[in-house]
């Protein structure tokens, strides 16, 4: 079996690059991203890390530093993020037919059988494309298993010399690399096998690699194992276990075989929407964004390319399937056409709220409420009935009073020349 | 003698070409007779835009372009893939604004030039902030009925 070949791309300060690309003045300044109700910071470009601000810091306790630093500031612009992602994966599809999205903003290509392109010239290639085309910087790992291109993806953004691109499937510059990395850096150690294995004397991903893989079985159960193998070059991790939920979750598949029924387009929808919803509550979050895209294959020499994605801002965060469902289906009966042969499709959800550890509210009782109000306020008028006093439930209240247009999906908000 | 094996390639016929693309579109811009989209329906998005992840609209605002057909309001379809080339209209990047201007080549000097005799000819200086944002392929008007 040839060697297998990883490449995670994944884009620099997604959400603060979106925003430059539209409004170039934003090049080189630090920017701020706020979280649906402006509540506080979900993204920051480099610049803006570098003047303190941390992920998730309240908004009101930023405020000062913003004023002082001339820090931009945006509401989240999801439309616009799920938009940009679709383009950069499209992108990515020209490269390779395996492109394995991930999240919004990284993808994993298989990139077997290119060596002799060259894998660090391939990915430099890439990187100038998704820029040219998308406007969005990526950084590019390239390795032997998935664990070990998330290393490399993660030296080439933080090293200066790399230039955004690192290839780690030579042996020896991939151990030199891992004993540059952290333990608690390597994909799916947590903080707590991070702590047992610093008590175990291994400190770095190197030390890992060459531990006992029954200590390491014994103690870590079949996951510790399963990136034991992965860092010792042997690629056996699924996905699904791995995905920190971050700024969203993505779930995208190709189909066995090409679809052309809606049916059997919405039938596999509903399955990725299920595994969306199994992953938000699995991390207690709720979602109030949705996006839903469709893909067909980019390298048919037969058939016509399509490509699209709609999406969504719910009237309410939620983590019930039966709800993301009954938005996901419409989303996708406006981008489906008929005659065209679809390869892939996937959901993102986006806009994540954490839901509170003693919440004890009954969601589904909530939601009946929602329902009947807004049944009323249809019937009777919007705002007909209101809340009074809501006190600190994000999911009713938008603020999102800097948001910036969505350049790419609407008529009215599109960037302007002179 | 003996005879040295060396590793054989075999073709994966399951795949579709999986060759790399990456300047050009996948489809030339006429359709083939052999492609079924001839029996759809028409499809402006299919006559405007080549290279669908690259193309965006931007809207026009002011008159420097009107000599070029390019008026206030109108809508532009731009292409990020293309490469510029001596007369392409571009949108660019200059000091941190999106203008639209011809892009012309003298004298290996490079200018910024508008359609409308109202407006001056940039000479872009290599310390200047200019980027090619995109190359303007088709331009979309409404009238007003």
């Amino acid at each position: 079996m040839p060697d297998a070949v990883f490449a995670l791309v994944d884009c620099n300060n997604f959400y603060a690059s979106c925003e430059r690309v539209f409004n170039p003045a934003l090049e080189g300044r630090p920017i701020v991203i706020l979280s649906n109700n402006d509540g506080c910071v979900i993204a920051r470009s480099n610049e803006a890390k570098a003047a303190g601000i941390a992920m998730g810091e309240p908004f009101h306790m930023a405020k000062e530093k913003i004023r002082q630093r001339r820090i931009a500031v945006f509401s989240s612009n999801y439309t616009l993020y799920g938009s940009m992602s679709r383009r950069v994966m499209d992108t990515l599809e020209t490269f390779t037919p395996e492109v394995e999205i991930y999240s919004i903003d990284e993808a994993f290509l298989n990139l077997a059988g290119f060596e002799y392109r060259g894998l660090d010239s391939y990915a430099r290639e890439i990187r100038a494309i998704v820029r040219q085309w998308t406007g969005i910087p990526v950084s590019i790992g390239i390795a032997r298993t998935k664990t070990l291109a998330k290393i490399a993806n993660r030296l080439a953004k933080k090293s200066e010399r790399a230039g955004g691109v690192l290839d780690l499937t030579e042996r020896r510059y991939l151990d030199m690399a891992l004993a540059r990395t952290e333990i608690g850096d390597v994909w799916g150690i947590g903080s707590r096998w991070a702590a047992w294995l610093h008590s175990q004397g291994i400190r770095t991903a190197l030390d890992l690699k060459h531990a006992s893989p029954r200590h390491i079985r014994k103690h870590m159960s079949v996951i510790g194992e399963r990136i034991h193998h992965e860092l010792n070059g042997i690629s056996c991790l699924p996905l699904e276990l791995v995905q920190p939920a971050r700024q969203g979750i993505t779930v995208s598949r190709s189909f066995g075989q090409y679809l052309t029924e809606l049916d059997a387009v919405k039938e596999a929808l509903l399955h990725f929407v299920m595994r969306a919803g199994e992953k938000l509550r699995r991390q207690r979050l709720m979602a109030r964004h949705l996006t839903v895209f469709l893909w067909t294959n980019r390298f048919s020499s037969v058939h016509p390319y399509y490509s699209n994605t709609a999406a969504a801002t719910l009237p309410y965060a939620t983590d019930y399937t039966p709800e993301l469902i009954a938005h996901a289906v419409p989303l996708l009966e406006r981008i489906y056409r008929p005659g065209y042969h679809y390869k892939k499709c996937g959901v993102m959800l986006m806009d994540l709220q954490r839901l509170d550890l003693f919440d004890t509210r009954d969601p589904h009782k909530q939601r009946r409420l929602m329902k009947a109000l807004d049944a009323i306020n249809d019937d009777y008028g919007a705002r007909t009935v209101l809340f009074a006093g809501m006190g600190t439930n994000p999911a009713w209240t938008t603020k999102a009073e800097q948001r910036s247009p969505r350049y790419t999906s609407n008529w009215q908000e599109l960037p302007k020349v002179k | 003698m003996t005879a040295k094996v060396i590793q054989l390639f075999n073709p994966d016929a399951t795949r579709q070409l999986a060759r790399p693309l990456f300047s050009s579109a996948v489809q030339a811009g006429f359709p083939s007779p052999a492609d079924d989209y001839l029996e759809r329906e028409l499809d402006l998005n299919e006559y405007c835009i080549e290279h669908p992840a690259a193309t965006y609209y931007v809207r026009v605002s002011g008159d420097s372009m009107e000599k070029a057909g390019i008026y206030h309001g109108d809508i532009l379809v731009v292409d990020r893939s293309l490469e510029a080339r001596d007369g392409s209209i571009v949108v660019a990047v200059l000091d941190g604004e999106l203008t639209v201007k011809r892009l012309s080549r003298r004298n290996g000097a490079l200018y910024l030039v508008p359609e409308n005799d109202a407006y001056p000819v940039f000479e872009i200086q290599p310390e200047r902030e200019f980027l090619i944002w995109g190359v303007v392929t088709g331009v979309v008007r409404k009238f007003a009925v």
